[in-house]
């Protein structure tokens, strides 16, 4: 599977709200930020959670985003981060 | 005279009568002896096999990564591949992974301090670490480490001035995170064995930072 991003680019998390078991943190849905690494390939923990074989595999991504586009109000400097594993059906464009 | 509030064990410490805690059968322990017993009843798992792998897991601990980040410290070169692969690097170093999680060994300097967290649930470099602290999977740390990561470190006793940026990472997949903290001033002269004493479990998740004494 070719990872439909490359370490640089700017993605934006799904605004998706499905029910059932979820990897993508509620605070991170909608947000922007910039694939930090490309961690390898991984079965699908939302398939896996139902007892399902979780294929076909997902790429899997860390994508850092700046702690001020995620928190309105965040306290700290404007070089805080906050990086999260986001699998690739998560990720947009 | 007997009385039902005091007894003693011939010790120097007498108190009332406390209630076990053990036997309490929760839906989870009922569940939990239910598979074992099937699993050892069908010769899927022997009852010493059980056995072997919570001694295995009680036995992991932050020696462990103190040992790995001692030899970062001393050795560059393993320092390189355990920041380029770090779950390549622990097992180099004699550290069982788990499959199919990795290890991702991020490093703090003068400009950047990290701090890891599992907002989703407790997920902890066990491989490194041994069993995570229980304020590690308290929502309050859960919500608060990515939200005010700051303010959490202060409570923790780590001020960190703003021109060093923090990073937060959130364990939400197969990934998991080992802080390699600096190696503090005054240090420099120490054999691997001592540094690792200065490394303690929560320099490696990040909300400490190694000192000397």
């Amino acid at each position: 599977m070719t990872p439909r991003f490359a370490i640089g680019s700017k993605v934006q998390v799904r605004r998706g709200n499905p029910p059932g078991h979820i990897r993508t943190p509620y605070y991170i849905r909608g947000k922007a930020g910039t694939v930090e690494r490309i961690c390898g390939e991984f079965r699908n923990p939302e398939e896996l959670a139902y007892g399902r074989s979780g294929e076909p595999k997902q790429v899997l991504y860390r994508v850092r985003f700046a702690q001020k586009d995620v928190w309105p109000g965040y306290a700290g400097p404007t070089n805080d981060t906050i990086d999260v594993e986001l699998y690739e059906h998560w990720l947009e464009p | 005279m007997m009385d039902n509030i005091t007894h003693t064990h011939d010790g120097p410490d007498p108190h009332a009568p406390r209630p076990d805690h053990d036997d309490t059968m929760t839906h989870h322990k009922m569940l939990e002896i239910a598979v074992r017993e099937l699993l050892i009843e069908k010769g899927i798992l022997t009852a010493d096999e059980v056995r072997q792998a919570i001694e295995r897991m009680d036995a992991r601990g932050p020696h462990l990564g103190a040992k790995v980040v001692a030899k970062a410290w001393a050795d560059p070169a393993f320092k390189a591949r355990l920041l380029k692969d770090g779950s390549a690097a622990v097992e180099e170093a004699g550290v069982q992974m788990d499959t199919p999680t990795r290890l991702i060994v991020v490093e703090n300097t003068p400009e950047v301090h990290n701090l890891v967290v599992c907002t989703l649930c407790s997920c902890y470099p066990r491989m490194v670490l041994g069993i995570p602290p229980d304020w590690y999977k308290s929502r309050a740390y859960r919500s608060r480490a990515v939200r005010e990561p700051r303010s959490v470190l202060s409570e923790f006793g780590t001020t960190l001035p703003d021109k060093v940026t923090v990073r937060v990472h959130d364990s939400t997949a197969d990934m998991r995170y080992l802080v390699l903290p600096m190696r503090p001033k005054g240090a420099e002269k120490m054999s691997e064995k001592q540094l690792a004493e200065l490394v303690t479990r929560d320099c490696m998740v990040g909300v400490s930072v190694p000192k000397l004494n």
